[in-house]
C-alpha cells in the first residue's frame, strides 16, 4: 500500500517485497532454491538385525564371554591396567618435565650460539625479514624439503585408500553425493561469490609476503585450500572440474615439488662444494628479495592448497 | 672436494624427486623409473663406499651455504655407505621378485602410486642412514611411516586395511615418543646436530646435572624406535602387515623398514648420546630383557601358526629380539653382532618371503600347511630357496645365520651377568627356530600322499616366472656370500663403527 505510486508500480519495488517477506506472506526463495530438509537417519531394519546377530555370534563363537570366565577377568584386568599405565606414564613424564631447565631463565642450554646467529645475522644472511621463514626455508631447508614431501605422500596414501577407480562405484557415489545437501543454494552461492575472491587474494598475499612478515607457504596454502573447498560446496563439481581435476593436481604438485627439489639441489650443491651462488639476496623488505625463499614459498603453497582440496574431495566422493 | 662426495646427497635428492615424478607417469613407466633409480643409487652408494674405504675417514657434507649447527648436514662413513648399498640391493631384489604379484594384486590405476611409495621409502631410508641431524631424522621417519602404511594397504582387502590401521596407530605412537625424546634432548643441550648434542651430553654426564631428564629422553627414544621396529611386546601390528600385504611390500617392510629404525637407534646410541653413557644407563637392560623374551615368544607364536607367511612374520619378531639383545649386552662386540644380524636377517627374510610365494603359487595360492604338502616338488627352485633360508634362520654353518649366532655367543662370553641368559636364550631360540622351519621344510618335501588332493596344485617351472627365479638365485648367492666370507663384512662393520661415533 502506498499513497504516492500506483499499486502496480509499488508491487515491483524492493520495499514491497521486503515487507511481504517480513509479514511472511511470500517467501522469495520458495520455488527458486532447492530446499531439502535433512531427514533423520533411519537404519534399515534388516541391517540392524544382521548387526545384532553378528555381534552376538562374535561374542559367542570367538570369545564365548558367558562361559569363558578367564577372558572376562582378563578384560577387566586389562582395562584397569591400561588406565593405571596411562596415569603412571603421565605422572612420570610430568615429573621428568619438572626436572628440565626452567622456562624463561637466561642461562638455559637452548640460549646458545645457534639461536643467537639466527636472530643476529638472519636478516643479512638470508635476506628474509621474517626470521622463522629464513630458518625453515634457508638455514634448515632440507627439513622443509622433507616436510613438503610428507604432505605429498600423505595425499598419495589417501588416494590409495579412497580413490574409486571402477566406473560403477564412481556413478554410485556421484548419485549419493548430493543426497543430504541442497543443490544450488542461493545463500551459499551469494556468500561464496563475495567471500571466495578475497580468500584467494588473502591466501596469495600470505604466500607472497612469507619472507616479509607472518605467513608463508604452509599457512597461505591452507587459506587457498579452504577457499577452494568453499567454492566447491557452493557451486558443485561441475564448476570446479573446469579448472581443477585430479590431473591438474598431479601436474601441479609435481611441478611445485620438482621446482623445489631442483632449486634446493642447486643451493645444496653450491653450498657443499663452496661455489658462489648466483642467486642475489636483494634488498630486505622488498617483495623480490631473500633469494630462493619466495619461490620455495610459492611451491609449498601450491602443494598445500592442492593437498587440502584433494583430501576434502577424496573423503566426499572418492575421486574427481 | 671430490665429485664422489656428492653422491650421498645426489642419491637422496634423486629418490626424493622420483616420487612426485612417478605420480604423473603411467604404471609401466613408473616401474622403469623406479628400477633405474634403485640401480643408479646402488652404483652411487658403491662408489661412495669405495671412496670412504680409500680415504679411511668419514666426511661431512653441508646441505646448503650454512655450516651446521645452523644448517643441515649429512655425514658419510663406511658403515653408512655400506648400509645404503645393501639396502639398495635388497630393495632391487624384493621388487624384482614381486613383479607379477604387484600386477595381479594392485588395481591398474594405482600401480604408479605404489612406485611413489617405494621411491619415497628409499629416500627416507637413505636420509635416515646419512643424516647427522636429529630433527631431519624425525622428518624422514614420518615419510617412512606413511609410505609403509601405503605399501601395506595398496593391496585392498579387509585384512590389509586392518593391518595398516594397526600399523599406523602403533607406529604413530612410536613417532610421538621419539619426538618427545628429541624435544627433551633439545631442551637439555640446545642442539639438534648429533655431534654437538654428544659434546653437550658428555659435559652433562661429567657434571652429573640433569641426569633424570637425560635418562627419560634416552628411554623415550629407545621405546619409540622399539615400537616402530616391532620389539616383542609391541609386535601386534606385524603379523598381519607382513602376512597379507603384497609380496614386494612384505619383503621390503620386513627387511628394510624395521632395519632403518634400528639403524637410527644405533646412531642415537653412538653419535648422539655416546655408547658409554648408554651402557651406564638402565635402558639397555630393559632392551636386553625384552629382546630375550621376544626371541622366545616370537618363535613360540610362529610354531602355532598355520599360515606360512604369518609364520615367517612371527619369525621376524624373534629375529628383532636377537638384535635388541645384542644392543642390551652393552659392548661393541654385541653391537657388531647386532649389525651383522641386521644384514643377515634382511637378506634371509626377503628370500623366505619370495620363496614362500613361489611355493604358494604351486599350491593354488593357499598359504596353509596342508596345501603346501609336496610344494617343493612342484616348484623346485622355490623349494631349494626356502630350504636355504630356513637353514640360515636356524643357524646352520655355511649360511649367514650361523655367523650371526656365533657372533652373539662370542659377544656374550665373559659378560658378568648377561652371559648365561644370552647363551641359554640362544640355545632355546635355535631349537624353536628349528622346530617351525624344519617342520615346514619337511612338509614341502613330503610327497602328496595317495588320497589327498591339493586343490589347484600345479607344477610351476622356473621358466614361467623368470624374474622371481632370478631374484631367488641372487638371494641364495647373497646368503652364501654372507655365510662363507663373513670376515670382510665383519671387518667393514668394525671399521664403520669406529668411524661412526
Amino acid at each position: 500500500m502506498s499513497r504516492r505510486v500506483p499499486q502496480e508500480q509499488y508491487e515491483k519495488t524492493f520495499s514491497y517485497k521486503f515487507r511481504q517477506w517480513m509479514d511472511g506472506t511470500k517467501d522469495p526463495f520458495l520455488d527458486t532454491v532447492e530446499m531439502k530438509s535433512q531427514e533423520a537417519f533411519q537404519e534399515d531394519g534388516q541391517a540392524a538385525e544382521q548387526r545384532a546377530r553378528d555381534r552376538k555370534r562374535i561374542a559367542e563363537r570367538a570369545y564365548d564371554l558367558e562361559k569363558n570366565a578367564e577372558l572376562r577377568i582378563f578384560r577387566r584386568i586389562y582395562n584397569v591396567l591400561a588406565v593405571l599405565f596411562c596415569v603412571l606414564l603421565v605422572v612420570m613424564l610430568l615429573a621428568a618435565v619438572s626436572w628440565l631447565p626452567a622456562v624463561g631463565e637466561a642461562d638455559r642450554p637452548v640460549n646458545n650460539e645457534v639461536s643467537a646467529r639466527y636472530i643476529e645475522n638472519g636478516l643479512q644472511e638470508t635476506g628474509a625479514v621474517n626470521i622463522v621463514t629464513g630458518m625453515i626455508l634457508d638455514y634448515r631447508a632440507f627439513d622443509t624439503l622433507g616436510e613438503s614431501h610428507v604432505l605429498f605422500i600423505a595425499t598419495c596414501t589417501v588416494l590409495i585408500l579412497l580413490r574409486l577407480d571402477r566406473k560403477e562405484d564412481q556413478e554410485k557415489f556421484e548419485a549419493n553425493d548430493r543426497l543430504h545437501e541442497p543443490k544450488n543454494d542461493i545463500i551459499l552461492q551469494t556468500v561464496a561469490k563475495i567471500l571466495v575472491p578475497p580468500i584467494f587474494i588473502f591466501g596469495i598475499y600470505v604466500i607472497l609476503a612469507g619472507h616479509l612478515g607472518p605467513g608463508g607457504g604452509f599457512s597461505g596454502g591452507a587459506v587457498i585450500g579452504a577457499g577452494l573447498i568453499l567454492y566447491l560446496n557452493a557451486f558443485g563439481f561441475a564448476k570446479t572440474e573446469k579448472f581443477f581435476t585430479a590431473r591438474t593436481y598431479r601436474r601441479m604438485s609435481f611441478c611445485a615439488l620438482a621446482c623445489y627439489s631442483l632449486a634446493k639441489s642447486y643451493s645444496f650443491y653450491t653450498g657443499a662444494n663452496h661455489i658462489e651462488s648466483i642467486i642475489p639476496l636483494g634488498t630486505p623488505g622488498a617483495i623480490l628479495s631473500s633469494g630462493l625463499i619466495l619461490l620455495l614459498n610459492i611451491c609449498v603453497g601450491v602443494v598445500v592448497s592442492g593437498t587440502m582440496y584433494t583430501f576434502y574431495v577424496m573423503f566426499r566422493k572418492g575421486g574427481y | 672436494m671430490d665429485f664422489v662426495q656428492n653422491f650421498p646427497f645426489l642419491s637422496i635428492i634423486l629418490s626424493l624427486f622420483s616420487g612426485p615424478l612417478s605420480s604423473v607417469l603411467s604404471g609401466r613407466w613408473a616401474k622403469r623409473v623406479n628400477t633405474a633409480v634403485i640401480v643408479v643409487i646402488g652404483c652411487m652408494s658403491a662408489a661412495t663406499l669405495g671412496y670412504v674405504m680409500n680415504t679411511g675417514e668419514a666426511y661431512v657434507y653441508t646441505m646448503g651455504h650454512f655450516p651446521a649447527p645452523w644448517g643441515n648436514e649429512i655425514r658419510v662413513g663406511v658403515l653408512e655407505a655400506a648400509m645404503a648399498l645393501f639396502f639398495c640391493v635388497i630393495m632391487f631384489l624384493s621388487m624384482l621378485g614381486g613383479i607379477r604379484e604387484r600386477e595381479e594384486e594392485i588395481e591398474e590405476g594405482k600401480q604408479n602410486l605404489y612406485y611413489v611409495m617405494v621411491n619415497l621409502l628409499l629416500c627416507s631410508l637413505l636420509a635416515l642412514i646419512y643424516t647427522n641431524d636429529l630433527f631431519t631424522a624425525y622428518v624422514f621417519v614420518e615419510i617412512n611411516t606413511i609410505s609403509a602404511c601405503g605399501l601395506i594397504m595398496i593391496r585392498q582387502n579387509g585384512r590389509t586395511i586392518e593391518a595398516a590401521t594397526r600399523y599406523m596407530i602403533m607406529s604413530l605412537l612410536g613417532s610421538g615418543l621419539l619426538l618427545l625424546g628429541i624435544c627433551f634432548l633439545y631442551d637439555l643441550t640446545g642442539h639438534l646436530l648429533m655431534s654437538n648434542i654428544k659434546e653437550q651430553v658428555g659435559i652433562l654426564a661429567a657434571t652429573g646435572s640433569y641426569h633424570i631428564p637425560l635418562v627419560v629422553s634416552l628411554g623415550l627414544m629407545s621405546v619409540g624406535l622399539a615400537i616402530k621396529s616391532a620389539l616383542y611386546p609391541f609386535h601386534a601390528w606385524l603379523p598381519d602387515a607382513y602376512g597379507y600385504s603384497t609380496l614386494s611390500s612384505a619383503a621390503i617392510l620386513s627387511s628394510l623398514v624395521s632395519k632403518g629404525y634400528i639403524f637410527l637407534l644405533i646412531k642415537i646410541f653412538y653419535r648422539v648420546i655416546g655408547f658409554e653413557i648408554v651402557g651406564e644407563s638402565k635402558v639397555i637392560h630393559v632392551l636386553f630383557v625384552f629382546g630375550i623374551i621376544g626371541m622366545i615368544m616370537g618363535s613360540l607364536n610362529a610354531i602355532k601358526e598355520d599360515n606360512i607367511r604369518r609364520m615367517i612374520a612371527f619369525s621376524s619378531v624373534a629375529q628383532i629380539g636377537y638384535i635388541y639383545m645384542g644392543f642390551g649386552l652393552g659392548t661393541a662386540e654385541g653391537v657388531i653382532a647386532s649389525i651383522y644380524h641386521m644384514v643377515s636377517h634382511s637378506a634371509t627374510k626377503s628370500l623366505l618371503f619370495v620363496a614362500a610365494s613361489g611355493l604358494t603359487d604351486a599350491s593354488g595360492k593357499s598359504p596353509r600347511y596342508r596345501d603346501l604338502t609336496g610344494a617343493a616338488y612342484r616348484n623346485r627352485l622355490a623349494g631349494v630357496a626356502f630350504t636355504v633360508g630356513s637353514l640360515s634362520m636356524v643357524g646352520m654353518p655355511v649360511f649367514s645365520g650361523f655367523i650371526s649366532k656365533l657372533l652373539f655367543a662370542q659377544a656374550a662370553i665373559g659378560h658378568r651377568f648377561k652371559m648365561l641368559p644370552t647363551l641359554i636364550a640362544l640355545a632355546i631360540s635355535v631349537v624353536l627356530n628349528a622346530i617351525y622351519f624344519m617342520k615346514t621344510v619337511i612338509r614341502i618335501y613330503t610327497p602328496v600322499p595317495a588320497g589327498m588332493e591339493i586343490s589347484e596344485g600345479r607344477t610351476v617351472p622356473a621358466r614361467e616366472q623368470p624374474a622371481k627365479a632370478l631374484a631367488l638365485i641372487c638371494f641364495i648367492v647373497l646368503n652364501l656370500i654372507l655365510g662363507l666370507s663373513s670376515e670382510p663384512v665383519i671387518d667393514l662393520i668394525q671399521n664403520g663403527l669406529k668411524m661412526f661415533g
